[in-house]
């Protein structure tokens, strides 16, 4: 059956405090990591679009790269929809940029297909707009890059008609719809449809499901093309802000102290 | 093809109906640190023309429009097409303005080029080494990227546009890029963001937004007479953009556009850590929340713990009242 691949991410928890490792890396361990909010909305575009097309017979497989904690983001993958989960892990993707994560990726894709359903073709990479830790904002499109394939990015609504993908893109510069011919790479923002909450029957195959486990062994990648000392841009140094001072917080009695608080206090300022 | 001065930099311009979105003109600044820099216009046969004084007046030393005869129905390739074609024939440093277009076409030209590529930039020292910020501003850190054609996604609102580096005779010429390919989308149908007669969100001195607490009928009542008022631009945050209140346009913060003008006033904003990330470069900021836990009076220069949908007609009427 041909395969839609959900990308994953597990980020650091946003309240949680964050730091680089000595070589400038990002620590991803002292942080509490959570699937990506826009992950969920990824996985049930890439679900729905599946249920909407019975007669093409997709399988829906959830894909991410990371440490061994990204198991349980890819166990609620399974229980949102997915019907295989495929886990790429390997130290030396560590300090990747954004190419080589693409790389690693792309090769994780054709890699993970022929694990959950072998002998099928790619018909859909399914993303999130952007990712709320790294936020390259252009991983998808790169991978689309490396395939030649076209890509359509920040939509907010698609539908596969015969072997075109439909979307409506919503962005700064205006409103688009537009189609690409399948194989294609897709992201959504969380415009898009919400992610269900899954039943108790789902959880519990979640929890029995088999993870896929790959190592960048199992790739057609080229190792000297990933990790730190292969990036292109790497961080040499770092500063770290003071953080910005909370100042005078007031409880007026009514609206019209308020406002005369507000209005001395711009003035006061110069922005009146 | 297209003239190119020796050491030159790239900037991808950013326009729409004949004119340059302002935020093109901080890129030239930040190139110019490197050197002359090229304005690299994309679009329908002609589409640099009405452009080139305005480029030119802001320090571009060339400009090149570069087009495809299908430009209308194409998206983000034909900009990668373009520049990517002027690197190879004369590698330089290339810049574009972050965002879900720029940031785009930044990943996809250094990955044909083989440079580096870095996202939300604040600036970049001689030696291209660009700045960027990283955990919500907390931390601003300085990246080495390698390649001949390093490429630059910058945050708007990071560099002062300069006055007074014009070029008088600026170097224009064209570049015929090839049309679509099996890796383009298809625009089927493009409808313009709505217009407004307010400042741009990313270059406004005064900024008021809204969030989820203003209610969806607020922005209208609230956020829009106050902006009024105060000459400003509308903000918004993550939430209400997807809830569909406001155009996507006007969304501050992680996702979206990041601010620094002179005042910042949030209502109704709770100040999640993915839209405060984005006003921190505010020069004073103003909360109006009555949930007094709001995160976001941690940041405020003045916090209000009051309903704005009470503050904001008074605060209006005072404004107008001390105007005279």
């Amino acid at each position: 059956m041909p395969a839609i691949v959900a990308l994953m991410k597990n980020v650091p928890d946003s309240w949680s405090e964050q730091k680089l490792n000595e070589n400038g890396t990002l620590d991803r361990d002292s942080v509490d990591s959570v699937m990506d909010e826009v992950n969920g909305f990824a996985l049930e575009q890439a679900v729905q679009i599946k249920e909407a097309n019975p007669e093409a017979g997709y399988t829906v497989i959830a894909l991410t790269a990371g440490p061994k904690a990204a198991d349980a983001m890819l166990r609620k993958a399974l229980a949102g929809g997915a019907d295989k989960a495929v886990h790429l892990n390997d130290a030396a993707l560590a300090g990747s940029d954004v190419i080589g994560t693409a790389r690693a990726l792309n090769a994780a894709i054709d890699a993970a297909i022929a694990a959950a359903t072998p002998g099928e073709d790619l018909a859909l990479i399914v993303a999130g707009t952007s990712s709320s830790d790294g936020a390259t904002m252009s991983l998808p499109a790169i991978i689309a890059e490396l395939r030649g394939i076209p890509a359509v990015t920040y939509a907010v609504s698609a539908q596969i008609a015969g072997d075109e993908l439909q979307a409506k893109r919503v962005a700064p510069e205006g409103i688009f719809e537009l189609a690409a011919t399948l194989p294609a790479v897709l992201t959504v923002g969380e415009q898009a449809a919400t992610p269900r909450y899954p039943g108790m029957k789902a959880l519990l195959m979640a929890k029995k499901a088999k993870i896929t486990a790959l190592t960048l062994a199992d790739l057609a990648v080229d190792s000297a093309q990933v990790g730190r000392d292969a990036a292109w841009a790497s961080v040499v140094d770092a500063e770290t802000f003071p953080p910005r001072q909370a100042g005078d917080v007031i409880r007026p009695t009514d609206a019209a102290e308020a406002a005369r608080t507000i209005a001395d206090f711009l003035a006061a300022q110069k922005h009146i | 093809m297209a003239t190119i001065p020796a050491g030159t930099s790239y900037i991808l311009v950013e326009h729409a109906d004949g004119t340059c979105d302002p935020r093109t003109f901080e890129l030239i600044v930040a190139a110019q640190v490197l050197g002359p820099v090229t304005a690299v216009v994309v679009g329908p046969a002609g589409a640099h023309e009405p452009l080139v004084a305005e480029l030119a007046a802001h320090g571009a030393a060339a400009v090149v429009g570069a087009s495809a005869p299908d430009y209308s129905e194409r998206l983000i390739t034909p900009e990668v097409d373009a520049l990517e074609a002027l690197a190879t024939a004369q590698p330089g440093a290339i810049f574009t303005l972050k965002g879900p277009r720029g940031s785009e076409i930044a990943g996809r030209v250094a990955l044909r080029l083989g440079s580096g590529v870095v996202n939300n930039v604040t600036g970049v020292d001689e030696k291209a080494r660009p700045s960027v910020s990283i955990f919500a501003d907390s931390v601003s850190t300085t990246v080495e990227v390698s390649g001949d054609s390093p490429v630059f996604a910058l945050r708007a609102g990071s560099v002062e546009p300069l006055a007074g580096a014009a070029v008088s005779e600026p170097a224009v010429s064209t570049l015929e890029i090839p049309g679509a390919s099996p890796r383009d989308v298809r625009v089927l149908s493009y409808t313009e963001p709505p217009r407004s007669d307010r400042p741009e969100l990313g270059v406004a001195d005064v900024v008021v937004a809204g969030g989820r607490g203003v209610g969806e009928e607020g922005f209208a009542e609230y956020v829009e007479p106050l902006a009024d008022a105060l000459g400003g631009a509308i903000g918004s945050t993550r939430d209400v953009v997807e809830l569909g209140w406001v155009p996507a346009a006007t969304q501050i913060g992680q996702t979206g556009v990041t601010i620094s003008p002179a005042l910042y006033i949030g209502l109704g904003i709770s100040g999640a850590i993915h839209h405060t990330c984005g006003i921190l470069g505010s020069q004073t900021i103003v909360a109006i929340n009555n949930d007094e836990d709001a995160a976001l009076f941690e940041v405020a220069d003045l916090g209000v713990v009051a309903d704005a949908t009470e503050v904001v007609p008074a605060l209006v009427a005072e404004l107008a009242a001390r105007k005279g």
